[in-house]
């Protein structure tokens, strides 16, 4: 588990002071098309501090470490508990949601620097607030729900073993971050929507096209999906990096996946050979 | 088929439902939301949703049953025919979400697992692992596509609702600001439903998503909605302490088994494990033996904060106590509580399978809410019965749709201004004085299925069926962006990188946060709220000569900020004025100065209406309907010997 080593690497190291100051070297834009530019800021931590609560104290006084008064950064973020993906960006170089990156882990000693940059793989609104429509488009793609005659009482729906429940499960707590993406060589930047049903589609959609197959009612489409996934875009454009596995919060299976998928194309694809 | 038009504002739970009980029956319907709909606070929702089920039912539990512990656990604050309709509706829900694709947990023969949950002796919350506010929310989100790829629903994300629009005293549309080009316009509708949450962020530091400022809830209440019930607002037992907000640590630790303790000995500075059993304090279990660690909300909160600030027994002498699952199996805890406590660890950096966890209670839900309106059902006692004896006989064995409230009703959940609806939390009307948990997530989609219908009725066959907002003349809709737009104009013109501190919008909503925690949460007093109601006098003054710190005319988030700092502003008011004028304890509300229940003269719905002169509310209470069970004293078997005058207390207020 990892809960038990981190844990233990808290224990083992002295705790981080509170009340040390850490610099933010922030990667900031004015909008789409706009110059980027670096900004640092010099913030005091508390114990528990966390990188949103230190964009928040660099709004209340947005001057930088040269003195210079500027403008609060402008940034996505929700739940700031890990499940809702809205505060994703690139910290020191990795992508990951910056509520939970706890300062005392990333920068334990006085004057420490922490890097902020938006995630490049969508374009930018504005400093680390990037637009990400293009992954939820993706998931209409491969039709990512599951197809019920509406919502009249219609008693309950298929019961189902705990381990497909344990698998559907673990599949189902993608929050659409994008960190799969922001990781994926083969996934790039595309401003253009017009472009998108032909781009790669992604590891998450690709994982989400499993998690409908494997319900019961899900299956209805999986024909469907499987097509999305063969044309243009689809599974076979990943180029087996692994890196999406390596970064996703939520530990979801993203390479099996993709395994799964690939061989349920192929064999449809070689079934609808055979039909014609 | 018809030229109508029904505008959602929130997507999360209750929006989404609604949407697609709209879209589904033939309606346009534009979605709009602060966030990407899937990215909405109900993600945070993690114990579970309760409905009477099979297992349950054979045990003695029915519908009613659960009706009872809502009404009961709300302290007999709610108006009581809109909860039995919700309780008898919940299996259905249940049923819903299971065919809609729901993971929830599975028992060895396949069927859907139940736990245990604060406020009832039987289990009957049903669970996707502690997750479960996000699987129900991307179970909605994904209908919610697959409407919106049909071209049924048009999202609008990024959109932040400004205003209602109100035409011969009917809502007819709404304002709204795109969050990126910061361009304002107006959306007609025939109905609008406001599904936007609570109003966590007023107290800073909560366990609500970032976004859940009650802004929008404000807007409409200073559009002329009235506002129940402010002063209930739900401080959640168990939160992980955190720098930028506090983080819920879901009642179903407890259901699972978890147990609350403190060392016996003050100061005891010994790691919880060198703590032998005998040395250790399980006061919820030694004051509730029946109910033990899963007494509601507002109990277990004040029993935390008397231990911890009243009698300096927390953990290492901070406020603080232990919320322990070591003694439970490391695999049936991954199973059940996998999402949570990995939140644990990942925040508080320590391993929750090994080590008892540390929390302490945080405001988390608000029972108050736009107040709304129903049409009664056809359950009519005679006389109200008494209080549930639980795993008795249900007197309303069918437990059928229309007993409580009448379906498709076009009042039910609608405000006082005809077309303006309010879903989920941002109403005030299930709840009461206390949420039960689990509770939430089921009013949240109730009110979209079983009151959207109500919505559909209103639009075809009330005013707009004939009128609709579609051939309205323009000059209503204009003015209404014209007077955001002066709003938004002034604003922007206080820009200034060089602002002082005090008036900066982050400061000024900091400072309203730590004084409504300090002086609104779990104890009140006379003369708290008034220093309170003084620094909110104070804070407005300082917000009316605010200076933004940015001005942008692209994605200037500072702008939607400030602009919801006023009306965090608003909300306050009627929260501290509500809970000055409570002069009783009652669920979540507790007053030391008035530490009794007073059903004579406060078995009554607060309502606040906005006084735009004064800029402040002006309070009047209102009658509740509560003729179905008879108010009794809520004291969850409390067996506290030491406390006499406690137990009078309780007596006194039955």
């Amino acid at each position: 588990m990892t809960t038990a080593k981190s844990h233990a690497n808290h224990s083992s190291r002295p705790a981080p002071k509170p009340g040390r100051s850490v610099r933010f070297r922030i990667k900031r834009c004015e909008g789409p098309g706009k110059p980027s530019r670096w900004e640092t800021f010099s913030v005091t931590v508390e114990r528990g501090s966390n990188v949103i609560s230190c964009l928040q104290s660099i709004a209340a006084n947005p001057v930088t470490v040269q003195n210079v008064k500027t403008t609060p950064v402008v940034w996505d973020s929700g739940c700031l508990e890990e499940v809702c993906g809205a505060c994703t960006m690139v910290i020191n170089g990795k992508v990951r949601q910056s509520c939970s990156c706890l300062i005392d882990d990333y920068a334990p000693n006085e004057n420490d620097e922490i890097t902020l940059e938006p995630m490049e793989k969508f374009p930018v609104v504005r400093d680390l607030w990037v637009d990400r429509s293009r992954l939820f488009h993706n998931l209409s793609r491969v039709k990512a729900w599951v197809p019920i005659d509406g919502t009249y009482s219609l008693g309950a729906g298929p019961k189902e073993k705990p381990k497909s429940q344990e698998t559907r499960y673990k599949l189902s707590e993608c929050m659409s971050c994008g960190c799969c993406l922001e990781a994926c060589p083969q996934f790039n930047v595309e401003p253009d929507d017009k472009k998108w049903d032909e781009s790669f589609i992604g590891a998450h959609a690709i994982s989400q096209a499993r998690l409908f197959n494997a319900h019961e009612t899900g299956k209805a489409l999986a024909s469907e999906r499987l097509d999305a996934l063969m044309g243009a875009g689809g599974v076979s454009d990943c180029g087996n990096a692994q890196n999406c596995v390596k970064v996703c919060p939520k530990h979801i299976p993203l390479t099996e996946s993709i395994a799964a998928m690939g061989r349920a194309v192929t064999i449809h694809g070689i079934a609808k050979f055979f039909r014609g | 088929m018809s030229n109508h038009r029904v505008i959602v504002v929130g997507g999360g739970l209750a929006g989404l439902a609604g949407s697609v009980r709209l879209a589904e029956a033939g309606m346009d319907v534009d979605l709009f939301s602060l966030v990407p709909v899937k990215r909405s606070h109900s993600v945070c929702a993690q114990g579970g949703i309760n409905a009477c089920n099979e297992v349950a039912r054979q045990q003695g539990y029915s519908e009613y049953e659960h009706f009872d512990e809502t009404i009961y656990g709300g302290d007999y604050l709610a108006d009581q025919h809109p909860v039995l309709e919700m309780a008898n509706f919940a299996p259905k829900v249940i049923d819903l979400l299971d065919r809609m694709g729901v993971p929830f947990n599975r028992t060895s023969e396949g069927n859907r697992d139940l736990r245990l949950f604060g406020g009832s002796l039987f289990k009957r919350t049903h669970f996707a692992g502690a997750t479960t506010g996000q699987q129900l929310l991307y179970a909605f989100d994904e209908q919610t596509r697959r409407y919106e790829s049909e071209g049924k629903v048009t999202k609008h994300e990024f959109w932040e609702f400004l205003g209602p629009v109100l035409h011969d005293g009917r809502c007819v549309g709404i304002v709204a600001q795109d969050m990126r080009t910061m361009q304002i316009r107006s959306f007609r509708a025939d109905a609008v439903v406001m599904a936007t949450g609570g109003c966590g962020l007023v107290f800073g530091k909560s366990t609500n998503s970032i976004i859940c400022t009650g802004a929008a809830a404000a807007r409409c209440y200073q559009a002329g909605a009235w506002y129940g019930n402010a002063e209930m607002i739900q401080v959640h037992p168990t939160a992980i302490p955190g720098a930028d907000k506090l983080r819920l640590m879901s009642e179903s630790a407890r259901g699972e088994g978890g147990r609350v303790w403190v060392p016996r000995k003050k100061g005891d500075n010994r790691t919880p494990r060198e703590i032998p059993e005998n040395e250790r304090w399980y006061f919820l279990e030694e004051k509730y033996p029946a109910y033990g660690n899963i007494v509601p909300r507002d109990i277990a909160t004040r029993e935390i904060f008397d231990v911890c600030v009243n009698q300096g027994m927390g953990v290492y002498g901070e406020n603080q106590v232990y919320l322990d699952l070591t003694h439970k199996d490391p695999v049936y805890l991954k199973k059940k509580l996998e999402g949570i406590l990995e939140i644990y660890s990942k925040f508080a950096g320590e391993d929750p399978y090994s080590n008892p966890m540390k929390i302490f209670p945080a405001v988390h839900y608000s029972m108050g809410g736009l107040w709304t309106q129903y049409t009664k059902g056809s359950y009519t006692p005679g006389t109200p019965l008494p209080h549930h004896v639980s795993g008795t006989k249900s007197p309303l064995p069918n437990a059928d749709i229309g007993q409580g409230m009448q379906l498709g009703a076009p009042n039910n959940m609608q405000t006082n201004i005809p077309g303006l609806y309010a879903f989920g939390e941002v109403n005030f009307a299930y709840h009461g004085a206390n949420r039960l948990g689990a509770n939430a997530l089921l009013s949240c989609i109730f009110d979209g299925l079983f009151c959207g219908v109500s919505v559909l009725n209103y639009v075809r066959q009330g005013v707009p069926g004939k009128n609709p907002a579609a051939n309205l003349p323009a000059g209503t809709f204009d003015a209404a962006v014209a007077s955001e737009d002066a709003k938004a104009k002034k604003m922007m013109s206080s820009a200034t990188k060089n602002g002082d501190p005090a008036t900066n919008p982050y400061v000024i909503g900091k400072e309203l946060g730590n004084e409504m925690t300090a002086a609104c949460t779990v104890v009140r007093t006379e003369d708290r709220l008034k220093k309170c109601l003084g620094t909110l006098a104070n804070l407005k003054d300082r917000y009316a000569k605010m200076a933004l710190p940015d001005d942008a005319g692209w994605t200037n988030q500072s702008l939607g900020y400030a602009r919801s700092v006023g009306d965090m502003l608003a909300i306050a008011d009627a929260i501290a004025q509500g809970a000055m004028a409570r002069k009783e304890s009652r669920g979540a509300h507790y007053r030391t100065d008035y530490p009794n229940r007073d059903d004579a003269n406060f078995m009554k719905t607060t309502v606040a209406k906005w006084n735009a002169g004064r800029g402040g509310c002006d309070l009047s209470f209102q009658e509740i309907d509560a003729t179905l069970v008879q108010p009794t004293a809520r004291t969850y078997g409390k067996t506290d010997a030491k406390k006499p005058e406690e137990k009078k207390a309780m007596a006194g207020a039955n």
